[in-house]
Formats: C-alpha cells, sequence, structure tokens
C-alpha cells in the first residue's frame, strides 16, 4: 500500500522497527506470482518485465515463479500468455479459463485471484500498474486484508525474505520503501517500463495448474456492451516509444508545439510533454511524461525547454540518452541528462530538425545511388 | 439521487521541497489543497445533480484544518460536509483508509440517505496510488468502475448506470446496477465557481465533524497505524547522477552548426542510433538493438 493519508513519512516508524513474526496463517505462503495482463489476445508487455523481477525475486527466495493467467478459453490469448510466461522465466502457470472472463469486469476478475490466491498461498504477488492492473490489485488486496504497494520502482527481498517495495512518494521527491509485515500475500504493482525486459529462456517448460471459476453470468452485475479500440488512433503510447521527442513551458505559446511534432516526425519518434502543458491544455494527459504520467524508457529522449522537476526525472531516467535543451544554464534538467544544448527551443528546434531532415536525405540519396 | 464524494486536502506538490539533510518534506509554508483530480470528481456529481436532481455530500477523512477543503467544497456547490477526524485514524495506509472512509459512507447512508453513487477522483497527488476507490467499494459491497472518463446515463427506475471507462488500449462502454463507485478521470470541465446562493449556503452549512466512534466504528484496532498492514520503513532522497550533463559548447555557432555537433554527440553516445533513426545507408554497420523491446 503506500503513503495515502500517512502524514509522516519520515524516519523508520515505531512499528516498522517491531518484530515481524507473521502470523501463523500465512508461514506456509510460499513462491512469487505474476499477473499476466492480457490485452485483446495480447500479452502487456509489462508483464514480461515482472516476470523479469519475479525471477529475481524467486530465485533470491529460492523459490518457484509462477505466471498467472486469467482469460476466456479457446483464443490464442491465453496460450500465447502461458508461453511467455515460461519464456521469460515462470517455473509452473495457473490458468483460469472461463468465457466470463472475455473482457475485463472487475467481479469475476476478482473472485479468480482471489480464489486462486486462497488456495495456492503465494507470498508474493506482482501485477502491472495498467487501469486494469490498479483496478484489479485494489480489489484483491482489500478482499485479503493484505498489503498493496502501488507504482514501485524496485523490488528487492531483504535477509528475512521480506518484500521491500520502493517507490516515489511526494511526486517524486522522496523514495519510500515499504513492508507488508504480517499478511501475505505481499502485493505490488509496477508502472509499464519501469522494470527493464528481461531476457529469453531458451527451451522454456514448466506445469500449468487449471481453476475453475466458482462464478455463473447471472452474478455479475456489470456488463460490457462495447469496447471502441484506440486502434491506429494518435492515442499515445509512449511508455513503449523508442524515441521520444517532450516539450515543456519553454515552448512558449501552443503553436509552437508544431516543432516539437516535426523534430518527432523526422526521426521517427512519438511526441509528449511535461506536467504544466497538459495543466495548460494544450497536451491530452495521455502524452503527459513524468510520475503521474507515462514512465519512459526510449533509446533516445529530447526534452526541449523542460526545467526538470523531480517529478519529471522519475519517469524518464530509464532512458539510454537524454538530450536536454534549456536557456537556463542551471536548470535542474542538467543534472541527469547526458548531453545539454543551452539554447532557446524555439529557435534550436527548428534548426535541429533541419540538420536531422538534410542528413536523412543525403542518406536516402547514396542508398538510391548504389 | 444521492452522490457522495471523496475527496482530499493534500499539499500542493508543485511547491513541495525536500530537505536536503534530513530528507523531510518541509511543509512549513506549503498550501494545501482539494486533491486535483477530486475536483474532477465533485464536478461530475454536481453535473448529475444538475441533470436527475437530488443532493452532494462530501466527505474527507483527515486532522482538523482538513474542514477547509470541505469548505471549499461547499463553495462549489456540494449539499452536505462530513469530517472524519479522529487521532486513532493518524497513519492510516490505503487499506486503513478504506476502512474509516467505508464506515463513514456507511453512516452517512443510515444518517442522510443512502448514497446513489459514491465518486472519488482517479488517484491524489500525494500518495499517487488509486488504491483507496477500489477499497472502499470492496467493502461496501458496491459495484466498482475505476477510470471513468464519462457517465453516459442513469437510469433510476432501474437502477442502471453507464459509463465510458478508459481501459488498455481501448474504451469499455460498461452498464451496472446502483449503488455503485466511481473513481473518475479529469474530465473536460473545470470545477465550476459556485453561485452567489452556494457560498450564502456554505456559510449557513455547518461542517459534520464524527470521531471514528461517531462513523460506528467500534474496533479502532482496524483504523491507523494498527489497522494498516503496510509499514514505510525507509524514506530516502534518490540518489543523483555523479555526472552532469555534457554540454555541447553553443559559443559563437550558428544554430545549424549546434545541431550538427548534438547530432554527432548522440550518434557517438548511442551508435545503435543511427540505424534505429534510419541514417545508416546499406554499407553503413548494423546496430544492434540493446534490448529486445516489444512494443
Amino acid at each position: 500500500m503506500s503513503t495515502e493519508n500517512r502524514e509522516a513519512c519520515s524516519p523508520p516508524s515505531g512499528r516498522a522497527a517491531m518484530e515481524k513474526e507473521l502470523p501463523k496463517q500465512f508461514q506456509d505462503y510460499r513462491n512469487v506470482w505474476v499477473f499476466i495482463e492480457l490485452e485483446h489476445g495480447q500479452v502487456h508487455p509489462v508483464s514480461i518485465e515482472l516476470l523479469g523481477e519475479g525471477r529475481k525475486l524467486a530465485d533470491k527466495l529460492g523459490v518457484h515463479l509462477a505466471g498467472v493467467v486469467i482469460g476466456p478459453p479457446g483464443g490464442q490469448g491465453t496460450a500465447n500468455a502461458i508461453a511467455d510466461a515460461f519464456a521469460y522465466g515462470a517455473d509452473l502457470s495457473y490458468l483460469v479459463e472461463s468465457p466470463l472472463l472475455a473482457h475485463y469486469r472487475n467481479e469475476p476478475f476478482t473472485k479468480a485471484l482471489t480464489d486462486l490466491v486462497l488456495a495456492n498461498k503465494p507470498e508474493i504477488l506482482l501485477l502491472g500498474a495498467t487501469t486494469l492492473g490498479r483496478d484489479l490489485a485494489g480489489s484483491v488486496a482489500t478482499t485479503l486484508k493484505t498489503g498493496l504497494t502501488a507504482d514501485c520502482t524496485e523490488l528487492n527481498v531483504d535477509s528475512d525474505g521480506s518484500l521491500a517495495a520502493t517507490r516515489p512518494t511526494f511526486g517524486g521527491s522522496l523514495l519510500c520503501t515499504i513492508y507488508t509485515l504480517k499478511c501475505r500475500p505481499q502485493m505490488a504493482t509496477v508502472r509499464p517500463s519501469v522494470m527493464a525486459m528481461p531476457q529469453r529462456v531458451n527451451n522454456p517448460t514448466g506445469s500449468i495448474i487449471r481453476h475453475e471459476l466458482k462464478m455463473r453470468e447471472e452474478e455479475i452485475a456489470t456488463k460490457v456492451l462495447a469496447f471502441f479500440s484506440d486502434g491506429d488512433s494518435n492515442t499515445a503510447n509512449l511508455a513503449y516509444a523508442d524515441v521520444v521527442v517532450a516539450g515543456g513551458l519553454g515552448l512558449g505559446a501552443v503553436q509552437n508545439l508544431q516543432l516539437l511534432k516535426d523534430l518527432a516526425r523526422t526521426i521517427g519518434g512519438d511526441f509528449g510533454c511535461s506536467r504544466p502543458l497538459v495543466q495548460k491544455g494544450w497536451m491530452p494527459v495521455d502524452r503527459q511524461i513524468g510520475q503521474t504520467g507515462n514512465t519512459i524508457r526510449p533509446k533516445l529522449y529530447i526534452a526541449a525547454g523542460i526545467s526538470g522537476a523531480v517529478q519529471h526525472r522519475v519517469g524518464v531516467e530509464g532512458a539510454d540518452l537524454i538530450v536536454a535543451i534549456n536557456t537556463d544554464p542551471n536548470a535542474p534538467i542538467f543534472d541527469f541528462a547526458h548531453l545539454g544544448v543551452v539554447a532557446d527551443a524555439i529557435s534550436f528546434l527548428p534548426a535541429l530538425t533541419e540538420v536531422f531532415t538534410k542528413r536523412l536525405e543525403r542518406r536516402n540519396f547514396e542508398k538510391f545511388a548504389q | 439521487m444521492h452522490f457522495v464524494v471523496c475527496i482530499k486536502q493534500v499539499p500542493d506538490s508543485a511547491q513541495i521541497r525536500v530537505h536536503p539533510v534530513t530528507n523531510t518534506i518541509m511543509r512549513q509554508g506549503v498550501p494545501t489543497i482539494i486533491n486535483p483530480h477530486d475536483l474532477a470528481a465533485l464536478e461530475e456529481a454536481l453535473k448529475l445533480c444538475d441533470t436527475y436532481g437530488g443532493e452532494v455530500t462530501v466527505v474527507t477523512m483527515g486532522p482538523k484544518m482538513a474542514e477547509d477543503a470541505l469548505r471549499k467544497a461547499l463553495t462549489f456547490g456540494a449539499h452536505r460536509a462530513v469530517l472524519l477526524t479522529d487521532r486513532h485514524f493518524a497513519g492510516s495506509d490505503t487499506l486503513a483508509t478504506s476502512f474509516a472512509l467505508a464506515q463513514a459512507i456507511a453512516e452517512i447512508g443510515d444518517t442522510f440517505a443512502t448514497p446513489d453513487v459514491v465518486f472519488t477522483g482517479k488517484q491524489t497527488i500525494d500518495g499517487d496510488t488509486a488504491q483507496v476507490g477500489p477499497g472502499i467499494a470492496k467493502r461496501l459491497d458496491l459495484q466498482q468502475l475505476t477510470y471513468v472518463a464519462k457517465i453516459l446515463s442513469i437510469d433510476a427506475a432501474s437502477r442502471e448506470i453507464t459509463v465510458e471507462r478508459r481501459a488498455e488500449g481501448g474504451s469499455q462502454i460498461l452498464r451496472t446496477r446502483l449503488p455503485c463507485l466511481v473513481t473518475m478521470l479529469d474530465g473536460a470541465d473545470a470545477i465550476r465557481r459556485g453561485r452567489l446562493d452556494d457560498a450564502l449556503r456554505a456559510a449557513r452549512t455547518k461542517v459534520v465533524k464524527w470521531s471514528a466512534a461517531d462513523a460506528g466504528i467500534a474496533e479502532p484496532a482496524n483504523c491507523g497505524l494498527r489497522g494498516s498492514p503496510t509499514v514505510v520503513k525507509r524514506v530516502f532522497a534518490p540518489t543523483s547522477r555523479e555526472q552532469k550533463a555534457r554540454q555541447i559548447d553553443t559559443t559563437n555557432k550558428p544554430l545549424c552548426e549546434i545541431a550538427g555537433d548534438l547530432i554527432a554527440a548522440i550518434f557517438a553516445d548511442q551508435p545503435a542510433l543511427k540505424h534505429d533513426l534510419g541514417f545508416l545507408g546499406s554499407t553503413g554497420q548494423q546496430g544492434a538493438p540493446d534490448v529486445d523491446r516489444e512494443s
């Protein structure tokens, strides 16, 4: 869980220093579970990232890693999810298949996951902090009356085997490490792209344990009337873009967003912005980069006119290369960028786009000439 | 219809500073605001009131000073405000918070009117967990509708609500029964400026103040630090990168030359990008992507 209402987010509290003896009914909870999220038949990349983290935790604890797959029967979705679970390190998989699970709905998914936990007793349960994962994790944790730590940026086990879940707090100004001492499973969510993608395992295999969903359609109040896929619409998927160009208040005026888009288009990247531009209504919230927006891990990130508040920094630190353009040589962004240009983004962006374009044209011409 | 909106008074995070030595939040002089996402929920509840009639009750759990947030909500047009305040609530994590709020909402139902829709914002800006809403729904056995972009309709006769929910990769249209809990995404409409009669009514309205016992909580062990399964063990500042950004020399150079230098520096640092960005001809060296990134 976290710092919701926890006014005193200060050095270790009295309770944290207390003995961590686990109540008897939880002492036989073992193994690490990762919920494999299916998004219309596709495995969400965050689940693969979590399998990588889950594998590390399971190895440290000397226990098994299990992938948990919940979905409709028949289709390729659950089969792919199980294959991916094994391919990225799971020793076994739990599978709940039912026509009731065709679309995500809170009630049947909560029932499926809660029943699985009660029957098989994992000590750690990880989910992606997606709209689905957060909706599900909150319900499952409340049903089980256990601790849930949201949006972790680091997961570890300490010497006595407890999960140490670290997350940013106060908009990323501080980090705090949170424990679930007397309940099991210890639950945590992690946002997409926060953890690195693990390597595939060779010749993966493992056992599949099937469970039934003990529920009937008549028991479920919520019905899905329709689903409108974002498809090819221009909704952003910044979390998985290889190249991202973003702007901040230094762009000065809303029409200068075009400079950003021009550069992004030239180098085949996606574009986003810092929080103030969303607050001004210049860009939709799904393009916000930072602690409360998207966490990104591109190969190249160019920040134009962004000062680099902590809340922004938290969302971009995973980038391989951060380039900052800012008029203020003392802007905090230069503390964590790799390359800096002290310049006015409004005049520098078009120059950068122009030079990139020329080089691309030259390269294409050479290719053509060969 | 009775709409209950849960709000939270939060420090304005844009103005938070961390003490460089002690790593504690410097609260002095940091103004408090109503969590901005909760205002989206409040505005939606007020709009539903305009359409379907009824009342809006705002409720918060917090210290005595959280009354200011409730007073503000009254001036926007809320009809009633309940402050849940008790030292037993101190140190609550999300599970303990959802317990206390669920108890208070049940008590609001008994004392005033049964809620048809309970609202929260999508998350708070200080905790960012998005867990309290689902927690309340589960505890009160309300249908749970998170990340709602739009409430399409409420059918008072059949007791059904239809909403558009933001889901991964698209939008779901969901229909469920009342009562339900909605966590509301920030909408197109900013919170209204209350009318003059709202301000006058707010000035006359007394904020209802409840202790844990008043909210029907017999066992304070479920509240606050004692009722919280999670424990914050360590708080620390993010480690700063040792090296600052390498600055591209900009003195007395035309912008295009600076841009050229920057591009050269980018490719020197990350040679694989030449390939990724399409800068490599067929004679060039193929830069291997460093990770298998499935997008």
